[in-house]
């Protein structure tokens, strides 16, 4: 959001706009997210709701997209089983870095309902590949999939592009004092 | 309009290199985490297989573990889109079991919700069978009204999707001050939508040209593979569990049951078994305002709802008309708190079983239309 707030302060003689090409690069990106839709059980049908002209999930900036290829975050919406673990974890590796993954719902979080006697069911996404926001929910609210996806851009707004180890280095010794 | 559009295979006896291709598991016209394995001659679908099992989630597994009322949260959980519907069966099946008879004002209410719930079935799935045409507005017109209905069960039950609403013997909460008004206004939308969708959608010449005569089931096949709903409907055979084996208070309203008669292409393509689905919302509104009309306001909805439900030993088949088709399910208890079994008939599992049937000798293009227009739901197909 750094970017944003010094638009209302410009530079003398207006027109310009002082930044750090990393606040530019991430607010563009955070802006323009396209996604990866994987649709698996009754969070999809909300998730279907969600992208409808009731509550529009396209201002965010996102567009659906059919191929892991273009996508640059993924939607893990549903139970996932085993069987279809695998594919998960393929299509995962094929989007291209930057990649971001929100996991949707109970299911896809821990197992949800079927976490105790579930002996088809993956009890969390987050067991073979790395997950970025979790939206709770059997299934989420509409409105919940609009705070997890500010959540996301939240996160790329604040992420670091150059000198990633300096910074993360700067953190943990903020963290350790 | 008339000729078929299968193509002749043996047309000239030339052997090309058959092509194996996958369809899924993730795609957006597969309806659902559904892999096809097609072998296409050119682009013409020789031979489909389906592969199911990626959204096996141990249904009746949990229905042996859990007490009888927390198996109402697993049935949902099958066919989520008509959730309302899936609960009824099962809840009907427990009071079959154990001889309740529920007051007229439940009945009433559940009739209204489960009507409700199927028009909100049904336009997903038209919705979701324009999306495949390539129709990109029907789908917005849909889902703006579907909000209207997901609204009133909301308000009934606090969720959005799974209500967990219907009790074994009653309901979990009375209806609110202003639910009536509230179905009307459901009724006026659904019907206004619905005159708009026909010219946008329905009689559209490009809608027409796509899905007429394709993916033709012809009344015997559909019989032989034991489809129900709107599929089998659709080829024309008047068959509806409402009419002809009236369950619940259906038997008190006057409706008609809508089948596809060939006046666009010919009875059991995609066409028809599309506009069922659209004359059964006109139908079933008949039958909220009726229900409406006759329901009596006054009763408490919650006093045949047992503590501890612990039917005797037995065993109860039920079945009812889901939007989808007849959903069965066979309850076995053995006088405990926990079903021994529980056996369910996936309406989805039963009328996917006829796409291999009915998908050979089209273009690729066509299955995606033929998928669709079957209506199917993995989590049924899987459980």
């Amino acid at each position: 959001m750094g970017l944003l707030n010094r638009l209302d302060d410009p530079y003398e003689g207006g027109g310009i706009v002082l930044g750090k090409i990393e606040d530019i690069l991430n607010w563009g990106r955070s802006k323009s997210n396209w996604y990866l839709h994987f649709g698996l059980a009754c969070c999809a049908i909300e998730f279907m709701a969600m992208n409808a002209s009731h509550f529009d999930f396209m201002r965010f900036g996102t567009i659906p997209r059919t191929s892991p290829r273009q996508a640059d975050f993924i939607m893990i919406t549903g139970t996932v089983t085993f069987k279809m673990a695998e594919r998960i974890k393929i299509l995962y590796e094929q989007m291209a870095e930057p990649k971001y993954v929100i996991s949707v719902g109970s299911c896809s979080n821990c197992g949800g309902p079927y976490w105790e006697h579930g002996y088809h069911v993956l009890k969390g996404v987050d067991k073979i590949i790395p997950v970025d926001v979790y939206i709770p929910g059997c299934p989420p609210r509409p409105e919940a999939f609009q705070e997890g996806m500010i959540k996301l851009q939240k996160k790329i707004n604040e992420q670091a592009i150059f000198n990633k180890r300096k910074r993360l280095k700067k953190e943990q010794s903020d963290d350790n004092k | 309009m008339g000729e078929l559009k299968r193509l002749d295979l043996e047309y000239n006896q030339l052997t090309s290199d058959k092509m194996r291709l996958n369809v899924g598991p993730q795609h957006p016209s597969t309806h659902g985490v559904l892999r096809l394995e097609v072998v296409v001659d050119g682009e013409i679908v020789t031979e489909v297989i389906p592969h199911l099992g990626y959204l096996h989630r141990s249904f009746e597994k949990y229905c042996e573990q859990m007490t009888y009322v927390q198996v109402i949260p697993y049935i949902d959980r099958m066919d989520y889109i008509s959730a309302m519907n899936n609960e009824w069966v099962y809840v009907m099946g427990m009071e079959k079991l154990m001889g309740l008879k529920v007051s007229d004002k439940v009945e009433y209410i559940r009739v209204i919700l489960a009507e409700l719930n199927r028009i909100a079935n049904h336009q997903i799935a038209v919705a979701t069978f324009g999306l495949d045409a390539g129709a990109f507005t029907p789908f917005l017109y849909y889902f703006r009204d579907r909000e209207h209905i997901i609204w009133v069960f909301e308000k009934l039950s606090g969720a959005r999707l799974l209500y967990n609403y219907f009790r074994v013997g009653g309901l979990a909460a009375d209806i609110y001050d202003g639910f009536k008004e509230d179905c009307l206004n459901i009724v006026k939308r659904v019907r206004k939508t619905n005159e708009e969708l026909m010219d946008l959608l329905i009689l559209n010449g490009i809608f027409i040209k796509r899905t007429a005569n394709v993916g033709i089931l012809p009344p015997d096949v559909a019989i032989s593979y034991a489809c129900s709903g709107p599929v089998l409907r659709g080829s024309g055979i008047k068959y509806d569990l409402r009419k002809d084996e009236p369950y619940s208070i259906y038997d008190r309203f006057d409706f008609d049951i809508p089948v596809g008669d060939g006046e666009v292409g010919v009875p059991g393509d995609c066409w028809n078994r599309n506009i069922v689905r659209v004359r059964e919302m006109e139908q079933s509104c008949r039958i909220i305002e009726q229900a409406l009309e006759q329901m009596d306001m006054e009763g408490d909805v919650k006093e045949l709802v047992p503590r501890r439900v612990k039917p005797p030993a037995g065993e109860v088949y039920m079945r009812a008309e889901n939007p989808k088709g007849d959903l069965g399910l066979y309850i076995v208890s053995d006088g405990t708190d926990k079903p021994e079994r529980i056996k369910a008939r996936g309406t989805s599992f039963v009328n996917l079983s006829v796409i291999p049937e009915i998908s050979k000798g089209y273009m690729f293009a066509d299955l995606i239309l033929i998928l669709g227009s079957i209506d199917i739901v993995l989590g049924e197909v899987d459980r």
